[in-house]
């Protein structure tokens, strides 16, 4: 499990890292949000990768194994957020791809 | 503190999102309607900072500790207010002041919803200032970031689509970064609250501190990328010269978030212990090749806006070297470095705006690095009505002057104050004594050599704007306009009048911010309101 999940985590980062190295802007977003599916995994992991336990102590689940809920609330909190920010980056791209006539991140290369 | 002033500390973090619903459903058409809740709540949001400052100023240290939805320390999500955040929020409300007036003349009518988002951001960086919750300072940084994208394109045209495009990509990345340091410092700490982290660290166990240090190390990064440390910076005098005047003129704060986070987190986390001192190196030769940078940068801008812009670099570099000195009596000296830069860099960016405004654009720009600068004037917006300014030149050559003074270190305003402080403490002449390393040499011949660039640069430039413009015209300056300008360089004044009773206030600072125990203290022990029924009482 924990292996699946790290290299998950390790696949769309790589992937991530060489999308927004890329000069298009549509290249750009796709690599910003395969990033932040990365980080979101990876939050959700560094509170230990557990099947089938209870959030909190509850009266049956004594025994001691319990998964952590903080990661869990720090996850929806970042997935919000990330949305938010990267519909408002698509936003720009659209203006900039209106504005300057080309995809390229820099705004220069053949008008198309 | 007690009783009804106890809330006061949320009150910088209420005041501008009370006012940012309130102006979303104000119709545009309707300016004066929102300039005045606007301006409403930038004021009271100066008077609430200003009490702050008082209280905070007095004998009392950490008592400013707030229990958000009364729930104890480590469990809950803290407000803590301590002598620096409470100088931040009052640097903060003077510059948003002076920014919000100045938009007054014209600029907030360029576009839609620039109030709201002006509050939001002064919103998102008080919030910043005063929490004491890694996570929350994540969502308080993120609000920030989105208002301040809207902000950085408001007046729109191509040059600020693409300097914004930039600027956001650049920092989406920095905040996955972010989570990515939050999210190791959790699972190796197990906590995220920065008293309760403290207090940690130094019983951490070898293998777990390795993880931990490197996501602060990470965590870090996030926040040189918002400071602008070298080579992190690139997007920055791009970004902030293509700002419109009144928007720079409020970024100047922004890139002194990041130091002082870095500031709290290094005083804080690495005080003592095993990890004492963590990434000092880093930020002293970090700092080093950003004032390198930013003083090759000055003296190579032909505009004024990137000129203003590698400043912010030079200051930043300055004070990311102090940080990673990490001595009591030059770190004071920053304290004041950071107040007085951030008052002249935010006054020079919106002084910028009123000098061009004599001139074609781009006139003094040579023709080969013109297509850098992409077609200006397409975005530059109607004059405003008002009172004209009397005298026009004769006051922005004043302010340019001392912009240039304050700039490059010179007597007898502030910023030779406070570079004084900084370097006679560095030579060991202050209070510590101790013979200077060959590192702090460096230091201290760096430190002048980019005041002496700043000062070729402003001359040069001044030369050409006030004395050789052949035809140029008089520009029609509004008093809203200059003001605000002449308000930011007044406090710089006043900053020197009083620079005994100021640096007295930074020294205090500095000493309760290098012994972490107070702050962790003042957190752990902070009492839960008893009685106090969730839904009742403000805030909770």
């Amino acid at each position: 499990m924990e292996i699946i999940l790290s290299i998950a985590i390790g696949v769309m980062t790589s992937c991530g890292v060489w999308l927004i190295l890329r000069p298009r802007t549509y290249q750009v977003i796709i690599g910003l949000s395969l990033l932040s599916y990365a980080v979101n995994l990876f939050i959700f992991g560094v509170g230990g990768v557990k099947t089938n336990v209870p959030p909190i102590l509850s009266g049956n689940g004594a025994d001691g194994v319990l998964a952590d809920p903080v990661p869990q609330a720090l996850v929806l909190t970042a997935i919000v957020i990330g949305f938010a920010t990267t519909a408002l980056f698509l936003v720009v791209l659209l203006a900039s791809r209106g504005l300057t006539g080309t995809d390229h991140v820099d705004g220069r290369g053949e008008k198309r | 503190m007690n009783g009804w002033s106890h809330h006061l500390i949320i009150a910088p973090i209420l005041i501008p999102l009370a006012a940012a619903a309130i102006l979303l459903f104000i119709d545009e058409r309707r300016r004066v309607a929102k300039a005045m809740v606007s301006l409403v709540s930038t004021l009271l949001l100066l008077a609430v900072a200003f009490i702050l400052f008082r209280i905070e100023s007095g004998p009392n240290g950490y008592e400013g500790v707030y229990l958000l939805g009364n729930w104890a320390a480590p469990f809950g999500i803290v407000l803590v207010l301590d002598g620096l955040s409470a100088l931040m929020l009052l640097l903060t409300a003077l510059v948003a002041v002076a920014a919000l007036v100045y938009s007054l003349a014209r600029w907030h009518a360029m576009g839609s919803h620039f109030h709201s988002m002006f509050q939001l951001l002064l919103m998102g960086v008080n919030g910043a200032f005063l929490t004491g919750d890694l996570f929350n300072l994540f969502v308080f940084f993120e609000v920030m970031l989105a208002a301040s994208y809207g902000l950085l394109l408001h007046g729109s045209g191509q040059l600020r689509v693409k300097a914004g495009l930039h600027y956001i990509a650049v920092n989406l990345a920095a905040a996955l970064l972010f989570l990515i340091g939050v999210s190791l410092i959790y699972g190796t700490a197990g906590t995220l609250n920065m008293a309760d982290l403290a207090a940690r660290i130094p019983e951490m166990e070898a293998d777990r501190r390795m993880l931990m240090e490197a996501g602060a190390g990470v965590l870090g990064i996030a926040f040189l990328i918002k400071a602008g440390m070298w080579p992190l910076c690139f997007w920055l005098p791009t970004a902030y010269s293509a700002a419109a005047a009144p928007v720079a003129g409020i970024f100047a704060i922004l890139s002194k978030l990041g130091i002082y986070v870095i500031l709290r987190l290094t005083t804080l986390l690495f005080d003592s212990g095993p990890s004492a001192g963590f990434g000092s190196t880093v930020l002293l030769y970090g700092g080093m090749a950003t004032l390198i940078f930013g003083t090759i940068g000055v003296l190579a801008s032909q505009a004024l806006g990137r000129l203003a812009g590698f400043s912010v670099l030079v200051s930043s570099g300055t004070l990311l070297m102090v940080i990673g000195i990490n001595d009591g009596a030059v770190s004071s000296g920053a304290l004041l470095y950071l107040v007085s830069s951030t008052l002249t860099i935010s006054a020079f960016f919106m002084l910028i705006e009123l000098v061009e405004r004599s001139q074609d654009a781009g006139a003094n720009v040579l023709a080969v690095t013109m297509e850098a600068y992409g077609d200006a004037d397409e975005d530059e917006p109607e004059e405003g009505d008002g009172v004209t300014m009397p005298g026009t030149m004769a006051i922005l050559g004043t302010c340019f002057a001392m912009c240039g003074l304050l700039l490059s270190g010179l007597p007898p305003l502030s910023g030779f104050i406070a570079k004084f402080a900084m370097l006679s403490a560095m030579m060991g002449t202050g209070a510590i004594g101790v013979p200077p390393t060959i590192a702090v040499w460096l230091l201290i011949v760096l430190v002048i050599l980019s005041g002496v660039a700043a000062l070729i640069s402003m001359t040069r430039v001044g030369i050409r704007t006030f004395w050789t413009s052949l035809e140029g015209t008089v520009p029609r300056v509004l008093v809203i306009e200059i003001v605000p300008v002449m308000f930011l360089l007044g406090l710089t004044l006043l900053l020197t009048v009083q620079a005994n009773s100021a640096m007295q206030y930074m020294d205090t600072t500095i000493r309760t911010l290098s012994n972490p125990n107070l702050y962790i203290d003042a957190v752990r022990n902070a009492t839960v309101v008893p009685g106090v029924d969730s839904g009742t009482g403000e805030g909770n």
